[in-house]
C-alpha cells in the first residue's frame, strides 16, 4: 500500500498488528524478553492504521509530546531512521519507552482510532524505530551545541538523570553523572527485570550518552561520599539536578513481618537483576530459592508484577498476587497482568494479609488472610474494600514479597539542610523549573513526585534541563549570581 | 578500580588492608562502613572503616574470611585491585563526652570498636577498653587499643592471654567494683552483644551496639538490612548501623541473617571444587 494514496476507510479497516511474542509456558521458564519486537513490515502496516490526525491529541497524551504523528508518518514512508530521530528530538530513549510507558492510559489512551477500534499501537512503533536504530548499527551522535564553559552535576543515572544529562550535553554543558552503586542506570537496571527491558539496551543508550561526551562516575553517594554543597564548592559546577529515585521500601506493619522469608520488592528484585542472583552460584549474590515453592507478592502495581513473574521464572510452583482491590483498581499496567496471568501466576484478589506465620525457627510458613468485598468510592476514587466477616484463611507460603511502594531516599535531605522536603520526605521543587529551595539545584523523577513511571521521572528531567539551560545562559560563566 | 596498599595478616584468617580511596578516607568518621564488590561477579559486603589516612588517601578495613567474599578479599595482596569501593556509609557514632565510657570489641568486632573508641578518647572520655578472643593468637589491635585507652583489658575465652573469660564477665567485674560507667559501647558477635546489653540493662547505663545484618545496596534503597529496634523497623545502613543495645531484637537479627545459609553452603562447596581443580588453597 502507498502511503500516500491509502484512503482513510483502508486505514481504518487494517487490524491492529500483534507484536511476536515468546510462548506463555516457554517464557515463564526464562529470562529472555517477552516481546520479540515488530518486523519492519508489521511497523509499516501498523503505521498505515495512523489516519494522521490534523490536530494529533495523541501528542498532548504523552507526557513528553513526542511528535507522534510525524514518527508515524515517516515509518509508514519506510524511513525508519528519519523517524527514530523524529523521536528522539522528545525522547532520547525510545526503545526503553517504547518498552516501558503505560502507552494505555497516555498518547494510545486519547488516539482517535481507539475510540470505535484499538488505537494505533504508538508504544510497540516508538520501540520498533529504537532497536531499528540500534540493531542497525546507525545511531548518530546528535547534534551538540558549542561548549558553554559551564558544568552540571546529575546525581543518580536513572530515567530522570539520564534524560537532564542529555539535554544539558546538547546545550553545551559539560555534565557530570554521579551513581551510587556500581552499575549505571538506576531503575532500569536494578528494578525492572530483564524480560520486560533487556539490560543490552540499557547499556546501549548509556555509550550513546558516553559518546555525546558525558563523564560517568559509579561508587559515588551524593550526600555521603560528596554532599550537594561540596558539588557546588570545591568541585566547582555550576548547576546541581538532583534524580535519586525512590527509596527504602515501605512495610504493611502487621504481625510476623519480620519472619525469614518477608522480604522487599526492591530486595528481591535488585538481588536479581542487579546483582544476578539468577545465576548462583555464578554469580556470588544468592537469592531465595524459589524452586518449587509458593511465593506470594503483595501489590498490584507494576514492581508486584516483576516481582511475582521473576518469581515464577526462578521455579515458584505456586506464585501468588495477593492485593486487597479487584483487577480493576490494579495500579499495574493491564499488559502486564495479562502476561501474568498468560504465565501462571494466580491472582488471589479482593484479599488482604492480616498475618505472616512461621515455624519455630523463625521461617515463614504461610500468611492469615481475610477477603474484602468493595464498598464506596474512596477519596483515590476508587472502590474502597471492606472486609468479609468470617472470611479468613490460612495460605501456605515460603517466601512473601511486600510491594507496596516505597518511601525516599534520606541521604540528600540529612546532609542537605538548607533543601525543603514535604512532610513525606520528597524534594519540594517549583512544578515549571524543578528548581528547589536551594539556588542552582533542581530535582525530578520519583525523589519529587514519589514511586512514579519512568517516563514522568524522564519528563522532568527534560524540564529540568531546560530550566538549568536557560539560567545559566543569562548569568556569566564563572559567577554564582542569579 | 581501587587499589590495595597493604595488606597484613592480624591473627589467623583477620587481615588488614589500606585501600586507595582519597574520597572516602576525606569523609569518614568514626562508625561508618564501606560497600565493596571484589569482582564483576562478586556480592555487595559491607565493612566497618577501621582507620582513614586522608593525607594519604587511604581507608583501612580488617576482615576475617567467614564467607566466600570475606575469604576472597583475604587472598588479596599488596598491589591487587578491588572492583568497586563505596562509602562512607552509615551514620557516624554518636560521640561526645559521656564521663566513662567502655568499648568492648569481640574478636574481629575490636577493629570496628576502634576507631569509636578513639573518638571517645578524642572527646575528652575516660575510655576503657575490654577486647575479647577466643585464644591469644587471636587477640588484635592490643597495642592501637592500648594508645587510646585509660585502662585496657583482654580476655580470651581459654585463659591463654588477659582476663580468663568472657568480656561480659570483665564487665560485671568493673561494675560490682563500684566504678561510674556512663557509656557501654558493644561490638562483636550477635550473642555478646546480646549478652552486654543484658549486663548494663538492671544499671541503665547507656549502651550501642552496631549491627551486621545482611545488606545489598548498602545505600537506603533496596530494604534489605531491616532490624527490629524498639519494635520498629529501621534500616542499618541509614539509620544505623550503630543502635540503642536495650532496643535491639538481637533474636530477630540472628534469624534474618541465617537466611542464606544454605545457599552460603553451596557457594562454600563451589569455592572448595574450584581451589582442587585450580591446585590454589
Amino acid at each position: 500500500m502507498d502511503p500516500k494514496q491509502i484512503t482513510t476507510k483502508e486505514r481504518l479497516a487494517i487490524p491492529r498488528q500483534v507484536m511476536p511474542a515468546q510462548d506463555p509456558v516457554l517464557r515463564a521458564g526464562n529470562f529472555r524478553e517477552v516481546h520479540l519486537g515488530l518486523t519492519p513490515e508489521l511497523a509499516q502496516m501498523e503505521a498505515l492504521r495512523c489516519i494522521q490526525c490534523k490536530d494529533p491529541v495523541c501528542v498532548k497524551g504523552c507526557p513528553v509530546n513526542i511528535k507522534i504523528d510525524q514518527f508515524i508518518r515517516l515509518i509508514a514512508e519506510g524511513d525508519f531512521l528519519g523517524a527514530a530521530r523524529k523521536v528522539k528530538e522528545d525522547n532520547v530513549l525510545p526503545a526503553i519507552c517504547g518498552r516501558v510507558c503505560p502507552q494505555e492510559d497516555q498518547c494510545e489512551q486519547v488516539c482517535v482510532i481507539g475510540k470505535k477500534r484499538e488505537p494505533v499501537a504508538i508504544g510497540n512503533l516508538e520501540r520498533f524505530v529504537g532497536d531499528y536504530e540500534r540493531l542497525t548499527g546507525q545511531r548518530i551522535t546528535p547534534e551538540m551545541a558549542p561548549p558553554s564553559g559551564r558544568r552540571v552535576a546529575v546525581i543518580g543515572s536513572g530515567p530522570a538523570g539520564l534524560s537532564c544529562a542529555n539535554d544539558l550535553a546538547r546545550f553545551g554543558h559539560e555534565v557530570v553523572v554521579f551513581e551510587a552503586l556500581h552499575e549505571l542506570g538506576g531503575v532500569l537496571m536494578y528494578g525492572i527485570p530483564e524480560f520486560r527491558l533487556p539490560k543490552e539496551i540499557v547499556r546501549d543508550e548509556l555509550d550513546g550518552l558516553r559518546k555525546m561526551g558525558i563523564e560517568f562516575r559509579t561508587d559515588v553517594v551524593v550526600g555521603r561520599t560528596i554532599t550537594v554543597e561540596e558539588l557546588l564548592g570545591e568541585e566547582e559546577f555550576d548547576a546541581v539536578f538532583i534524580g535519586v529515585g525512590a527509596g527504602l521500601p515501605w512495610f504493611m506493619g502487621i504481625p510476623g513481618e519480620n519472619l525469614v522469608g518477608v522480604l522487599a520488592a526492591n530486595e528481591f528484585l535488585t538481588r536479581v537483576n542487579l546483582m544476578k542472583a539468577y545465576d548462583f552460584p555464578k554469580s556470588d549474590t544468592p537469592v531465595f530459592d524459589c524452586k518449587g515453592k509458593s511465593v506470594a507478592v503483595f501489590g498490584g502495581g507494576n514492581t508486584a508484577m516483576d516481582a511475582v513473574r521473576t518469581a515464577k521464572r526462578l521455579g515458584a510452583g505456586h506464585a501468588y498476587i495477593v492485593y486487597r482491590r479487584s483487577e480493576a483498581e490494579m495500579p499495574a499496567r493491564e499488559e502486564e497482568i495479562h502476561h501474568a496471568q498468560k504465565e501462571g501466576i494466580e491472582f488471589m484478589l479482593l484479599t488482604i494479609p492480616l498475618e505472616f506465620i512461621g515455624d519455630d525457627k523463625a521461617l515463614l510458613t504461610g500468611v492469615r488472610c481475610q477477603k474484602m468485598e468493595l464498598g464506596e468510592p474512596d477519596e483515590s476514587g476508587r472502590r474502597k474494600p471492606v472486609p468479609v466477616e468470617g472470611s479468613e484463611f490460612v495460605l501456605p507460603i515460603d517466601m512473601a514479597v511486600i510491594s507496596i511502594g516505597n518511601g525516599s531516599n534520606p541521604l540528600i535531605k540529612q546532609t542537605t539542610p538548607d533543601i525543603e522536603v514535604s512532610r513525606k520526605d520528597t524534594i519540594v521543587v517549583d512544578v515549571n523549573t524543578m528548581q528547589t529551595s536551594k539556588e542552582n539545584v533542581y530535582a525530578g523523577g520519583d525523589i519529587v513526585t514519589g514511586g512514579a513511571t519512568v517516563i514522568l521521572a524522564m519528563g522532568a528531567g527534560r524540564k529540568a534541563a531546560l530550566a538549568i539551560h536557560e539560567k545559566l545562559s543569562v548569568t556569566a560563566p564563572g559567577s554564582r549570581e542569579s | 578500580m581501587y587499589r590495595i596498599v597493604s595488606a597484613i595478616f592480624l591473627a589467623e584468617n583477620i587481615k588488614k588492608f589500606e585501600i586507595e580511596a582519597p574520597g572516602i578516607a576525606k569523609k569518614r568518621q568514626a562508625g561508618q562502613f564501606l560497600m565493596l564488590r571484589l569482582t564483576e561477579n562478586g556480592e555487595r559486603f559491607p565493612l566497618t572503616i577501621a582507620d582513614s589516612d586522608p593525607v594519604r588517601g587511604t581507608v583501612t578495613v580488617i576482615a576475617q574470611g567467614a564467607g566466600k567474599s570475606t575469604r576472597a578479599l583475604n587472598r588479596l595482596e599488596a598491589g591487587d585491585t578491588i572492583t568497586d569501593v563505596v562509602g562512607p556509609l552509615g551514620t557516624p557514632s554518636h560521640i561526645e563526652n559521656f564521663g566513662t565510657a567502655v568499648s568492648i570489641g569481640g574478636g574481629v568486632g575490636t577493629a570496628i570498636a576502634y576507631p569509636t573508641a578513639a573518638a571517645l578518647k578524642a572527646a575528652g572520655n575516660y575510655v576503657i577498653t575490654i577486647n575479647g578472643a577466643r585464644s591469644r593468637d587471636l587477640v588484635i589491635l592490643e597495642d592501637e587499643m592500648k594508645a587510646v585507652s585509660d585502662e585496657a583489658y583482654i580476655t580470651t575465652d581459654d585463659g591463654s592471654y588477659g582476663f580468663n573469660g568472657f568480656v561480659t564477665q570483665k564487665l560485671q567485674e568493673l561494675i560490682d567494683s563500684g566504678r561510674k560507667i556512663d557509656f557501654v559501647l558493644a561490638i562483636g558477635p550477635i550473642p555478646m552483644m546480646k549478652a552486654v546489653a543484658e549486663v548494663t540493662r538492671p544499671y541503665g547505663i547507656r549502651t550501642v551496639v552496631s549491627l551486621n545484618p545482611i545488606m545489598i545496596d548498602g545505600t537506603g534503597m533496596c530494604g534489605g538490612c531491616r532490624v527490629t529496634v524498639g519494635n520498629e523497623i529501621r534500616f542499618a545502613c541509614v539509620d544505623g548501623p550503630e543502635f540503642d543495645a536495650h532496643l535491639v531484637d538481637f533474636k530477630n537479627l540472628s534469624d534474618r541473617n541465617r537466611i542464606y545459609q544454605q545457599e552460603e553452603r553451596a557457594s562454600d562447596e563451589a569455592e572448595a571444587h574450584r581451589c582442587r581443580l585450580s591446585g590454589q588453597s
